[in-house]
């Protein structure tokens, strides 16, 4: 995991020497990193909060809120979930990755607070102004509906903030390679880092493009602002900015095979050539969120919604082979070789990093991934589009997948940044199982309700008050209730996470930590496979090549389904 | 999360190949699969789509309704359309205007478009679904190739009666 220190004579920062990992870290990127993580998870808790309530309200069995506070709350919980938690998130990754990982200083430390206050002060005034009732637009406050102008301008200031820290991450990078701080290329990790960080200059500029118009709309200055626009410039932000998180989650995927089991990339031209793919075509996505819209033509829909070809999604599936096969070799290498699966059986399942990204590969890609490509075609989406569909796709992937990835990351900066001994492993061990099933039960119910009809962001599908009802099945209930029931186990693994670190970064013991690992014994440093190795028939990654083909056939079977009940609609042209 | 060799271009392993050959092949299927869909499919996303002011596009659903009223539903005017003619429908907060009456079998243009906000337009428990655009008049060319009666529920959140916000579509034989 080290990469030699290179002395630097100019040295201005203050650094010291981690005992676990031997890298040298900058104590004022520590300091930013600390504060980052902690803005990320008291969203997250915020977030979190709301996610209970309006989720014992979708329950229809339930049906908690009234209908004003359910969708205050699902606007205040879309925010501080998608921006906030994972953002905050993300920028503390990026100074991990920028700063410690490459064992350089970070430029501009002061900067880096700045940006750091942007974003809280944004962020705490969408808050507010959701919660005083000003804003309940949803978060993405779809002109022309109007939301308070502080509103938008706390989303334009996070997004100033963020793109600060952008530019210090990108400086840092080329301050660490004229200082000479490490050697070779860039470790995968931050390589994927930078692919985020390069999908995230463009997305923050697309975002300020719609909300600044849309700041001034709202104080009157601009009369009018063109909705379908405003819908066109918001997604290039939106969507863009799950591919940031795509990118960033793949990255820590891989940090975390690394820290868990060793695992090297077989073939880092393959991985780094899938990155780049994300960041040629991942931009195009908006298109998703516009496939039904009156507007743009058959040709543009295709092109766009289909990333050129699927190159991104390519780049996915290179991904979901590549890091199981990294994970099956490391672990064939150590001697388990027999069968196809010995390795599975012999993996540490009780070390959280592992099992969070076992579970978040799982369900980001066997859920996420096969349902996101669904619904993301042009002509399916007419069955999907707005329905709960939508939000059981995105559960899989940016909360089932990212946001179990930075859980199950957290567990090894708590150590090694905080330098506090994680406390109630115990919690720690099983958290990632109970969240991630949870989430899957989530995500089903959604995909299961959505697939009837029910439509997201809808405070009663039994049209109680309204001048005509429409008769629900039994089923619908029954998916309202696997996903009700998955909230709840989700919320359980929410609190087993806030429960493990919050005691351990406030009351957690002291430590200068001497491994990498929570649980088991760390391992071995085996470095690059030799060529011997490579020809080796017992090294060769045949279970993953089982799981991808199962993989692919699964998501065949659901995409063709999904062709046949589009078949059974109405003509329409 | 070790620095790379300086050499990483290598050769790809067997089983690497193989997986690469095959996802490249899956994208090339989804991605040939829509044109396919578009020149042999029956469902196909409208692109007809004309700008229009809220003003004028309610004065053509008034005189629509006036034309072809046959009856009123829960105080909602219900609208038969000839076969083959051209039907409006208007998407306010939160309410869909006016009932339609449709034939099964016959091919009708569907105007759509909303006086405010953004709606949804979803045809339940049909499930088919479209965006509402104020400023777009946007034609659905629809054939109901079932009869019975049908919700239009707004799936697009349009403030807080979105939830009260429910149209009809009857289908007849
Ligand atoms: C225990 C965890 C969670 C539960 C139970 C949960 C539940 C829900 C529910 C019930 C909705 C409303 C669906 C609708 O009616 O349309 C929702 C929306 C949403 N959730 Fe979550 N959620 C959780 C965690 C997260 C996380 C971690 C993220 C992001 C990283 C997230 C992002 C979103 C977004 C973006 C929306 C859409 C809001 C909108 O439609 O404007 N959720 N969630
Ligand atoms: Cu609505």
């Amino acid at each position: 995991m080290a990469v030699t220190a290179i002395p630097h004579p100019g040295e201005q920062a203050k650094f010291r020497t981690c005992t676990a990992t031997g890298l040298k870290v900058d104590l004022a990127a520590e300091r930013l990193i600390i504060a980052n993580a902690v803005a990320a998870v008291v969203f997250l808790l915020i977030g979190g909060i709301a996610a209970l309530l309006i989720s014992l309200t979708r329950w229809q069995a339930i049906h908690l809120l009234s209908p004003v506070w359910f969708y205050r709350l699902v606007t205040a919980h879309g925010f501080d979930m998608l921006v906030a938690w994972i953002v905050f998130f993300e920028v503390a990754g990026l100074y991990f990755g920028g700063a410690i990982m490459l064992n350089a200083r970070l430029v501009q430390p002061k900067l880096a607070w700045l940006a750091f206050v942007l974003m809280v002060v944004g962020a705490v005034l969408v808050n507010v102004v959701v919660l005083m009732g000003k804003a309940d637009v949803m978060f993405t406050a779809y002109v022309p509906l109007k939301a308070h102008p502080l509103f938008y301008l706390g989303v334009i200031l996070f997004a100033v903030g963020a793109l600060v820290a952008l530019l210090i991450f990108f400086a840092t990078l080329v301050v660490a390679k004229v200082e000479g701080r490490y050697e070779g290329s860039l470790p995968l990790v931050v390589y994927g880092l930078a692919a985020a960080a390069i999908i995230a200059t463009y997305t923050l500029l697309s975002g300020a493009l719609s909300f600044v118009p849309a700041f001034f709309w709202s104080l009157g200055i601009i009369e009018y602002y063109n909705p379908a626009y405003y819908r066109n410039l918001f997604w290039s932000f939106g969507h863009p900015a799950q591919q940031i998180n795509l990118a960033a989650m793949v990255a820590i995927w891989y940090g975390l095979a690394a820290i868990t089991v060793g695992a090297v990339p077989l073939n880092e031209k393959l991985s780094r050539l899938a990155f780049i793919l994300y960041i040629l075509f991942i931009n195009l996505g908006s298109a998703h969120h516009l496939l039904v819209d009156p507007g743009p033509g058959f040709a543009w829909k295709v092109t766009n919604t289909s990333y050129a070809m699927y190159l991104a999604v390519l780049g996915s599936l290179i991904h979901a082979f590549s890091i199981p096969a990294a994970v099956e070799v490391a672990l064939r290498r150590r001697g388990h070789t027999r069968g196809l699966f010995e390795w599975l059986r012999r993996a540490p399942w009780r070390e959280p990093g592992f099992s969070a990204l076992v579970v978040s590969m799982f369900v980001f890609g066997w859920i996420g991934g096969v349902t996101g490509v669904t619904i993301g075609t042009e002509q399916i989406n007419m069955l999907a589009h707005n329905t709960l569909r939508v939000p059981g796709h995105f559960h899989a992937t940016v909360v089932g997948g990212t946001t179990l990835a930075f859980m199950g990351f957290t567990y090894y900066v708590i150590p090694l940044i905080f330098r506090r001994e994680v406390k109630f492993k115990k919690l720690a061990i099983w958290q990632p199982y109970v969240y991630g099933l949870g989430m899957a039960l989530v995500a089903v119910g959604f995909v299961a309700a959505g697939i009837q009809g029910v439509s997201r962001r809808h405070w009663d599908i039994t049209f109680a008050q309204a001048p005509f009802q429409t008769p629900v099945p039994g089923t619908v209930y029954l998916a309202l209730a696997v996903f009700g029931i998955g909230a709840l186990i989700a919320i359980v693994g929410g609190i087993m996470y806030m429960v493990v670190v919050l005691a351990s970064v406030f009351t957690g013991k002291r430590v200068e930590p001497k491994q990498t690992t929570l649980v088991v014994e760390p391992p071995p440093a085996l470095g690059y496979l030799s060529e011997k190795e490579e020809h080796n028939p017992k090294l060769q990654p045949r279970g993953t090549w089982v799981l991808v083909v199962a993989f692919l056939m699964f998501f065949a079977a659901y995409y063709l389904s999904n062709w046949w009940l589009l078949g059974r609609l109405w003509v329409v042209r | 999360m070790i620095a790379p060799p300086r050499i990483w271009w290598r050769p790809l392993g067997r089983y690497e190949r193989r997986w690469f050959i095959i996802a490249f092949v899956w994208c090339l299927f989804l991605t040939a699969m829509m044109p396919l869909w578009f020149f042999l499919g029956r469902q196909n996303v409208p692109v007809t789509t004309y700008r229009v002011d809220a003003a004028t596009f309610q004065e053509k659903v008034t005189s629509f309704v006036e034309q072809y009223q046959v009856d009123t539903l829960n105080g909602i005017p219900v609208v038969e359309v000839p076969p083959g003619g051209e039907a409006y429908l208007q998407a306010k907060q939160w309410q869909w205007y006016p009932v339609l009456k449709l034939k099964k079998g016959e091919t009708y243009r569907l105007h759509v478009s909303s006086l405010d906000v953004l709606h949804g337009f979803s045809i339940q428990p049909l499930n088919m679904n479209f965006m509402v655009v104020p400023g777009y008049d946007y034609v659905l060319t629809i054939t109901p190739t079932t009869s019975g009666e049908y919700a239009i529920v707004c799936n697009e959140f349009c403030g807080i009666g979105h939830h009260i916000m429910i149209g009809k579509i009857l289908v007849t034989e």
